[in-house]
């Protein structure tokens, strides 16, 4: 076994929770005894982002670290970044560690994009001389020759970005330590991230990735650690940590693929129809939070009819994270003209591979179109959908467009009488 | 496809020698937290810093680099008028030429509190640096007091030509000049860094900074000499880190008696101050990141 370029050792982190103490809380607290309880009792809400840590990471390994909001991840980066200091544990880094939280930090607006460059750079560690070295290919690659001495609260966007990415681009770490914020920005610049990615690990380097996208993770890291409140829940083969995350994922989100309400009180609804729940579970009828994109989602509502109603109709409308709508169904063509009193169970299943990855809302009513409403239309539940396997291509950003549906396609060569015939042209 | 331009920019891992660099993260402790070493080799950083403070600063201004001048020179012609001639303090400082007592206590003071203020508000400044990167964060006070310096630089060659105007002469006391910068940067650095860190904790020092430095600027012989104290206060005076220096350099300037023992109590006071000021921010430091 090869000695290990990051070996980390029991780490852990305690935040204090809570508003930090005031000057007239902290001058109090020194002169009158009672304010110390006050003190005291802030301890009790001590919160370790991050508790007896350990792994160890060979050289020219990427290791990528997943796991919830929350679970320590970004702690676990600005530890090893030093950026804030560890409460116990140690960590050890052999070589010049390079840490990209985020691109451009410290660019000033006022200043042109030849004096961030250096600014930039001495900020995240290169020499005077190193830069130097570089200037020209970071402009080059940042494709900014030409506004080098206009300040870069002029540029656009992009330019910004890629003048911001070309300096980190020209670190030279043995260990890398890549936030996945870096995946911000367009498909084209989060290509460049991940493409650079894999060439700085290709080239023998130490690789830490933190990163939600779990295509990527799987793409790009050898092992993988799975964070959960702070502790290592699972440590191992890229394959095996992300299968345990999205395990977790499931467990841990299925409260929310259910929303229920009392029969009488608070229940959405009319005099005629209470809407009694919702739940969102796959083909077996388990209640889930979170769906491959490779199974169908069956929505199921429950509710009670107090009255007969005439004409009554649901409709789901699958709204996307941005309000729009995905997709919208009813289900009148499957009713009876009238409804008699009794509770009662819907099921609309959206087909497997018809969704895109991302979180859904579902909008529910009920009513009688232009008559009344029945059960006001709200969004009820969410749920997540994931993609746990590549699709064939590398494209590994989000595919754009509310659904994402896999049509049919078919290429077939056209002889030159079929085109004659087709479309009038002579070949 | 998009991997292409990245191989030309990385040169192979074997150029590097990993055994130069070790880094052991671990909770720090004391003063050694500081680590002067790695201060050291980042010591480019501070001056990058401060170039950009100084470009940012003149790129918004007409007068640029003239304000290092006008500031201590207008505050000299405002204070003549109201201190010297209106209430007559032009002839009670012992004979010597009021415009240039007034600057030579001025220029010293003027440092003081630029420097005090930029350092003060260095860490809170850059927040979102401090948040994202590391580097020795005692780099930031550092380099918030490097653009007042060059402005006390400056204003030092105005002092040159003030006495040449006022005809003051030039005595052998000003060999003690480089020794009264030295107790001034102490005084600058300590009450800086101390403030420094206690801003990033108390925000309320954002509002205390400018209040107190208008106060501490009667409370130092500035417009009076230390003689203008009573006797039985002036041992208080000398606790002033700055007091003792600016009247001795005032002294020297002018040359007029200097008060080695108020010189050297500020000077002691100022030192402790920037060993207070030290233990303070490596205590603090790794705090920053987390309530900046």
């Amino acid at each position: 076994m090869s000695q290990a370029v990051i070996q980390v050792e029991q780490l852990s982190k305690r935040y204090r929770l809570g508003q930090t103490q005031t000057l007239r809380q902290r001058l109090m607290s020194m002169v009158v005894p009672s304010c110390r309880d006050a003190k005291v009792h802030n301890q009790s809400q001590d919160f370790w982002a991050l508790r007896d840590v350990s792994f160890r990471v060979e050289p020219g390994k990427v290791l990528g670290v997943v796991g919830h909001n929350g679970a320590g991840k970004s702690t676990l980066l600005k530890l090893l970044s030093r950026i804030t200091d560890p409460t116990s544990g140690t960590a050890t880094i052999h070589g010049r560690v390079a840490s990209l939280l985020e691109v451009g930090t410290g660019f000033h607006p006022e200043l042109t994009g030849r004096e961030n460059i250096f600014l930039n750079g001495a900020i995240l560690g290169l020499k005077r001389s190193e830069i130097k070295k570089h200037f020209d290919r970071i402009v080059d690659f940042a494709e900014v020759d030409r506004f080098l001495d206009t300040p870069v609260k002029r540029y656009s966007s992009g330019m910004y970005v890629r003048l911001a990415f070309a300096i980190a681009a020209h670190l030279e770490p043995e260990v890398l330590i890549v936030d996945e914020v870096l995946a911000v920005g367009d498909a084209a610049f989060q290509r460049k991230c991940l493409g650079k990615m894999s060439d700085v690990a290709q080239s023998g380097r130490t690789v830490i990735f933190v990163s939600h996208n779990m295509a990527a993770v799987r793409n790009l890291c050898h092992e993988a650690i799975l964070l959960d409140s702070g502790r290592v829940a699972h440590a191992g083969d890229t394959p095996e940590v992300i299968d345990a995350y999205l395990n977790q994922l499931f467990a841990s989100t299925a409260s929310n693929g259910e929303v229920n309400w009392e029969d009488n009180s608070g229940a959405p609804g009319s005099e005629e129809v209470r809407l009694l729940s919702v739940r969102v579970t796959d083909p077996a009828g388990q209640r889930r939070g979170v769906f491959d994109l490779s199974e169908p989602v069956q929505v199921e509502l429950t509710y009670r009819v107090r009255k007969p109603v005439d004409d009554m109709r649901w409709v789901i409308k699958v709204m996307c994270d941005d309000g729009t709508i995905a997709l919208a169904t009813t289900d009148h063509t499957q009713r009876a003209a009238r409804t008699e009193p009794g509770v009662f169970r819907s099921i609309c299943t959206i087909p497997e591979r018809l969704l895109n990855v991302g979180r859904y809302t579902l909008r529910i009513n009920a009513g009688c179109p232009g008559l009344k409403i029945l059960v006001p239309s709200k969004p009820y539940l969410r749920f997540q959908t994931t993609r746990t396997t590549d699709h064939g291509s590398h494209y590994t950003e989000q595919w754009p467009g509310a659904v994402a549906p896999l049509l049919d396609w078919k290429m077939k060569p056209i002889t030159p009488n079929e085109l004659e015939t087709c479309t009038g042209i002579a070949a | 496809m998009s991997s292409t331009p990245y191989s030309s920019v990385l040169p192979p891992v074997g150029s590097l020698s990993s055994e130069s660099h070790q880094t052991v993260i671990r909770p720090s402790r004391g003063l050694a937290a500081l680590d002067p070493r790695e201060l050291w080799r980042r010591r480019e950083l501070a001056w990058v810093l401060a170039l950009r403070d100084l470009r940012v600063r003149y790129k918004q201004t007409f007068l640029g680099v003239a304000w290092a001048v006008i500031q201590p020179l207008a505050t000299m012609v405002v204070l003549h008028i109201f201190f010297g001639k209106v209430m007559g303090m032009a002839d009670k400082v012992g004979g010597v030429p009021y415009p240039v007592f007034l600057y030579a206590g001025l220029l010293p003071w003027t440092l003081f509190a630029n420097a005090v203020t930029a350092s003060s508000n260095s860490l809170v400044g850059n927040a979102h640096i401090l948040s994202k990167v590391y580097f020795p964060r005692l780099l930031l006070p550092l380099s918030a007091t490097l653009v007042p310096a060059i402005d006390y630089a400056i204003a030092f060659v105005v002092l040159a030509g003030l006495m040449v105007w006022f005809q003051v002469p030039v005595t052998v006391g000003l060999v003690l000049v480089p020794l009264l910068v030295l107790s001034t940067v102490i005084a600058v650095l300590g009450v800086g860094i101390l403030l420094a860190s206690l801003t990033v904790c108390y925000r309320d020092f954002r509002y205390v900074v400018p209040f107190m430095l208008q106060l501490w600027l009667f409370m130092t012989p500035v417009i009076y000499d230390l003689s203008f104290v009573p006797e039985q206060y002036q041992w208080l005076m000398h606790l002033n880190p700055m007091a003792g220096t600016i009247d001795a350099f005032r002294a020297v300037v002018l040359d007029q008696p200097v008060n080695y023992a108020a010189w050297l109590v500020s000077t002691t006071v100022a030192a402790v101050t920037l060993l207070v000021g030290l233990t303070f921010f490596a205590k603090l430091e790794r705090r920053f990141a987390d309530v900046v």
